[in-house]
Formats: structure tokens, C-alpha cells, sequence
């Protein structure tokens, strides 16, 4: 018998804690915070019932250091947040970035700085995503652009954290978190599930931090035989402090490397209408839907205008940029923050195409009709 | 007991560059070492202790020992070590932390921690000082004393830690010296032991910052300082508060049995999974 495909009425958030179940999450720590905290309640009410874990901390910096703790101990761990709790965050995210922790932090953007409009729509966290916790390291940042791809993310989120052992974050802003959207979800037999590698050797010929082809070293968990050190300072294969510079730069080094290593695989980019487009709009999250709608309207006014549309921001995936740079002419970002991927846009296009941004800071979106007159304006 | 040349070979890790960071002096090592008696007396399997510190001298105690050992953020041990633990509740959770890590920056955390009273043993090696820094005055720096924070004194009262803690909810609290070595034993062992959240106080000396800065001589002047003011809870129960003036009152203060976080958890587990299956389809 044939199954019909079954729909559903789910929410963003909600999409994002169904993804995180199919995607084996067995242990989330957080914090209330609006526009996320749908998030948490739906884990603490399902979590348990798998067997799962929920912990309410006392505070972001806590939730956290929780997640990273259980990460430790083997669990798939997640924890959800918004911009105040983000800036919170920062601190242990670098310990995850050097200590090399799976998880997964999902920011559901609100319209900062500060406290700034908790309800309300931004992509103003970007920068803050790549280069918010100090000194140098790599990051993955994926951004869902509707009730669908928050699911289907974060389950690649979980995936991505496992196998490179690398901290990621799921930048999502309020419209796609609160947005509510007829979806229909793969089962979860059909969902793919990325465990980290764990060491098979003798715990005595185990080192923790010695890379392996991949460039991710197998990662033991405590209470499994293998007793290692883990620490937020620079250290050795071993996993021992060190300030030797070759051992310190093999360190960082390493960290990118990783990263590198998997880049074309990390970057999540889909093009709409590209093949004969002479002008691009370049979005990504809820500027996805005008930039989509926005583009039917132009190629029935004769524009042969397409869509970049990124699923990653970090690290930048310039080749889709790349790519079709010799065919555009001009390219528009429309972004509800200052300009923060513009300042990549322009920095890949190196002078070759008109990049223009559009840009919206007032806790609502940019409709579809400012991005045509735009790019009407562009073509002209 | 434990030979020290035994406990060197069985606990320290080999493979490390020794010597350690500590100074002189520093009373660290002898709450370390008495740490791994107790562990040793316990005869607990090393696979099963999980062993967490934060910033700071206590901070890089982990490092030096053969357990599973996570040196983590300033003052976050408890929040890393609260999620290893409901991730392996199966293990022996400790946490290391100094007066600056456990009450100042991760003060926050250690209220919660003890509230929520999940199985984690907490020792905090309270030595009146930020000691890595170079010694500036921490919650503990008694009033007047001074620190190259404060080098005309201390304007801020200290935090009596055990009284904090007692306050904030732990359900087991012992308090003693780097000096009194066999009750300092004792007590990590039934902290150790004690199901719920445990905190074990312990004084002991800076003699490189706080130590010279005040005017308190050697290590060993401060060691015989710590053998003066200590109090045994027992003589001090029969001791007026004048009496009690300027001593350190030690021993086990509180130990009560209250529901464990990580055993109350698993009964939330049952009670989902039986509501689940109640479930209509």
C-alpha cells in the first residue's frame, strides 16, 4: 500500500527541536529567553520521554558549560538562545572551539544591540556568530530559511558538530521561528545520524588530540576507559598545556584546517534562477521569502534577475558567489542588519560586479516590492 | 594507607612534564594529596571519577592526576561538571575550585548547584587570595587585610563560605585546613560518599601573595595559624560567641539526606515515558 505523504502545521522553533530529536539530541541545557524558548519547552516535554535529558540552568553561561559537560560524557547536546544569551555564550563557545566539543547553539535573532526589540525580527548576530568569542577559530554557522530547512538544518547542524568536532551555531531570525508553515517531514528512519568518531585503540596508546586523515580526532568520552585531559588552554596532542610555539601553532592550525578540509560539504547554498540571471539578489533567512517573491514579480517585468540563496554564512561560501560573477551585473543584499554579509559580498567580488545593499534595522522585514524597485533601479 | 611514593605512581600521570605550577609553600598540593588518599581509601575505580576545576591555581590541580580530567572556563566548573554528570550519573563527580572561582565569578553557579543538589563533591581551596594573578583581594580577603587590590585594606567583608553554601541549600558541608590532614581526608571521603551535593571547605595558605603582603611569615607560620584558630564543631557547639571570636569552626557542619537531582530526574524519565505510552496513537 502506497503511504500518502502526511503534512503537518509546525512553527520554526518547533521544526528545530523535531530536527533535533530525528537528529539523536539527547541533551539540552538553556535558559527562557524570547523569541526561542519554545524551543526548551519542547524539549523538556520530549526529551524525557526518550530517555533524554533537560536541565533549566541558572543562566546562559551555564547552559552552556552544561551542554559542553554532556557532550563530554557522550550525549548529542543542544541548547537554544537568543542575542542577550548569545553575547552570554561567547565565553564557552571558545572552549568548545579549542577543546574541539560537538554541539549545537541555536540563536534565534531578535533586533539588538542590548535588549533591543525582543520580539522582533534581525540578522544583526552574523559577525557576532563568526567572531564573537576572542582569538582565532573556526566556526560553522547555518541559517534556515523556512519552517522546512529548520528542521532539515538542524539535524545537518548535529551532523556537522560530530564530525568535525566543532561547535555550530543555527542562526535563524524570529520571522522563521515564529513563522508557521505546512511541512512534511522525512521519517526518522530516513534521517541521516553522524556520530562522532571514538577512539578503538588501547586507552594507553590513545591521544586525544592527535588528528587523524580526517583532520578530527576520535573523541572518547569520560567514564569509558580512555581518562584524558580536556582543557580551554593551548595544548599538546596529549591534551596537555603547552606554550611550546610549534605545538601551540599545530593547535590552531589544526582547528582550521578541519574546517577547510570540509568546507565545500559545510557550505549549504542553493541558486533560483541563476543559469541566465544578469542580476542576483543574495539572501539568506526570512529575506529569502521577499527576495523569492520579489523575483517572480521581476522575470514577468523581463529582469533576468536570480537568487543566491546561503544556508551557510560561516565559513563564507564564495564559491557560489564566484562562480557566477562573470554573467552579473549587479548584485543586491538585502539584510535586516547593517550590512554585515555585504562587507563579504564585496569583499569576494573584488570590484567585478555593483553590489548594493539594502538594509533594515527597525524590527521589521523588507518587503518584496522595496527589494523590486531596487533591483528595477539596479537594472536600469 | 597509601605510601607516598604508591600514591605518586598510582594517581600522578606519568606522562606529564612535572614539576607542577604551584609555588613553594602553597598549600594546594597537600589538599590534592589528600584528596587522592580519600579517593584511595574509597578504592574507587580511576575510570569512574570525572575530575572538573576552573581558573586560577586550584584550577590546574586536574591536570597532574590520572582521572578523566576537564580544566575548564573561570568559575564554570560546576555548570560543565552538572552536565557530565547527568550525561554519566554513573560517575564520581569532583570539582576543584578556588575562593575567586567558586564565590566570586562562579558564584552564581555554586548557589544553583546547591539548590539543586545534584551529586557532585565540590571542594573549594580557600586561600584568601587571587594567587595566579599576583594577588589581589577575592570574597574571602578578610576586612582590613590588605592585597595589591586593596594595599590599604580591604573595604568589603568576606563571604563565610560554609555558611553560604549551608544557606544556599548544600546538603552535606565540612570544613577544615591544608594543617588537619587526616580530618581533611575524612571529610572528602564522606563528601565523597554523601548522595547530594557535597561542599568541603578548605583553608589553606598563600604564603607568596597573601601571606607576605599581610605579614603572616612562612608557609609553616601559616600552617601553625591554621592549627591556632581551628575549631573542632564539637568543643565549638559549647563555646559562646565571644569565645568563638576569630576562630575557624571545622568539621562535618551540615549533613542531610534530601532527594538527589539526577535520581529525581529518572523518575521524571519513567513519568514521561508512561505518559507517552498512554498516548493515543
Amino acid at each position: 500500500m502506497k503511504k500518502k505523504t502526511s503534512y503537518q502545521l509546525m512553527q520554526g522553533n518547533e521544526a528545530v527541536a523535531e530536527g533535533a530529536l530525528a537528529a539523536g539530541v539527547d541533551f539540552f541545557a538553556g535558559y527562557p529567553i524570547t523569541p526561542s524558548t519554545e524551543i526548551a519547552e519542547i524539549l523538556a516535554d520530549r526529551l524525557p520521554e526518550s530517555g533524554g535529558k533537560f536541565i533549566q540552568m541558572e543562566d546562559e553561561i551555564g547552559s552552556i558549560a552544561a551542554i559542553i559537560g554532556a557532550s563530554i560524557g557522550g550525549c548529542k547536546t543542544l541548547t537554544a538562545t537568543s542575542g542577550p544569551g548569545f553575547s552570554l555564550m561567547q565565553e564557552n563557545l571558545g572552549f568548545a572551539c579549542l577543546a574541539e566539543i560537538p554541539m549545537v547553539i541555536v540563536n534565534v535573532m531578535r533586533a539588538g544591540p542590548s535588549t533591543g526589540l525582543p520580539t522582533s525580527p534581525s540578522q544583526g548576530d552574523v559577525m557576532q556568530a563568526r567572531w564573537g568569542t576572542h582569538g582565532d577559530h573556526p566556526i560553522i554557522v547555518l541559517t534556515p530559511s523556512s519552517v522546512e530547512e529548520a528542521f532539515l538544518y538542524t539535524i545537518k547542524a548535529v551532523n556537522f558538530s560530530e564530525k568535525y568536532r566543532n561547535p555550530v551555531i543555527i542562526l535563524m531570525d524570529e520571522v522563521i521561528g515564529h513563522m508557521r508553515a505546512r511541512v512534511s517531514l522525512p521519517p526518522r528512519s530516513m534521517v541521516e545520524r553522524v556520530n562522532r568518531v571514538q577512539p578503538n585503540m588501547p586507552p594507553e596508546w590513545y591521544l586525544p588530540y592527535e588528528r587523524s586523515a580526517t583532520g578530527v580526532a576520535p573523541m572518547a568520552s569520560f567514564g569509558d576507559g580512555y581518562r584524558y585531559h580536556i582543557t580551554g588552554l593551548v595544548h599538546d596532542a596529549k591534551g596537555f598545556p603547552t606554550a611550546n610555539p610549534n605545538e601551540a601553532r599545530d593547535n590552531i592550525r589544526g582547528l582550521f584546517a578541519k574546517i577547510e578540509r570540509g568546507f565545500r560539504e559545510i557550505c549549504l547554498v542553493d541558486y533560483e534562477l541563476m543559469e541566465d540571471a544578469e542580476h542576483a539578489i543574495l539572501a539568506y533567512g526570512s529575506m529569502v521569502l521577499s527576495a523569492r517573491s520579489a523575483l517572480e514579480q521581476l522575470r514577468k517585468s523581463g529582469i533576468k534577475v536570480g537568487l543566491i540563496k546561503l544556508g551557510t554564512l560561516w565559513p563564507f561560501p564564495r564559491f557560489a558567489l564566484e562562480h557566477f560573477l562573470p554573467q552579473l551585473k549587479t548584485i543586491l543584499v538585502p539584510e535586516l542588519n547593517m550590512g554585515q554579509i555585504y562587507r563579504e559580498v564585496l569583499r569576494v567580488n573584488a570590484g567585478k560586479a555593483v553590489i548594493e545593499k539594502l538594509n533594515r534595522v527597525n524590527g521589521t522585514i523588507i518587503a518584496p516590492d522595496e527589494i523590486i524597485k531596487t533591483v528595477k533601479g539596479l537594472a536600469r | 594507607m597509601i605510601s607516598n611514593s604508591q600514591l605518586v605512581n598510582k594517581y600522578f600521570r606519568h606522562s606529564k612534564k612535572f614539576p607542577h605550577i604551584w609555588c613553594p609553600g602553597c598549600g594546594i598540593g597537600t589538599i590534592l594529596g589528600n584528596m587522592l588518599r580519600a579517593i584511595d581509601t574509597l578504592a574507587i575505580d580511576k575510570n569512574d571519577i570525572a575530575f572538573v576545576s576552573g581558573i586560577g591555581c586550584t584550577g590546574r590541580a586536574p591536570v597532574y592526576v590520572d582521572f578523566n580530567t576537564l580544566h575548564t572556563t573561570h568559575g564554570r566548573a560546576l555548570p560543565f561538571a552538572t552536565g557530565l554528570k547527568l550525561a554519566r550519573p554513573e560517575l564520581n563527580v569532583l570539582v576543584a575550585t578556588g575562593d575567586g572561582d567558586a564565590t566570586a565569578i562562579g558564584g552564581n553557579h555554586l548557589i544553583h548547584a546547591c539548590r539543586r543538589n545534584i551529586d557532585i563533591t565540590t571542594i573549594i581551596f580557600n586561600n584568601y587570595i587571587y594567587g595566579m594573578t599576583g594577588g589581589q583581594y577575592s570574597p574571602t580577603t578578610p576586612h582590613g587585610d590588605k592585597a595589591y587590590t586593596c594595599k590599604l585594606g580591604n573595604i568589603e567583608r568576606p563571604f563565610n563560605i560554609s555558611a553560604l553554601v549551608e544557606a544556599a541549600g548544600a546538603t552535606f558541608v565540612g570544613r577544615t585546613t591544608s594543617y588537619h590532614t587526616l580530618q581533611l581526608q575524612n571529610i572528602i571521603k564522606k563528601a565523597i560518599q554523601h548522595k547530594g551535593f557535597s561542599v568541603v571547605e578548605v583553608i589553606t595558605h598563600c604564603p607568596t601573595t597573601y601571606g607576605r603582603l599581610n605579614r603572616k611569615g612562612s608557609a609553616v607560620e601559616m600552617l601553625k595559624w591554621q592549627k591556632q584558630v581551628a575549631v573542632d564543631k564539637s568543643r565549638a557547639d559549647k563555646m559562646s560567641q565571644k569565645e568563638l571570636e576569630g576562630r575557624i569552626i571545622t568539621g562535618v557542619l551540615v549533613e542531610k539526606e534530601l532527594p538527589e537531582f539526577c535520581e529525581q530526574y529518572d523518575t521524571i524519565i519513567e513519568q514521561a515515558q508512561n505518559q507517552a505510552k498512554g498516548k493515543p496513537a
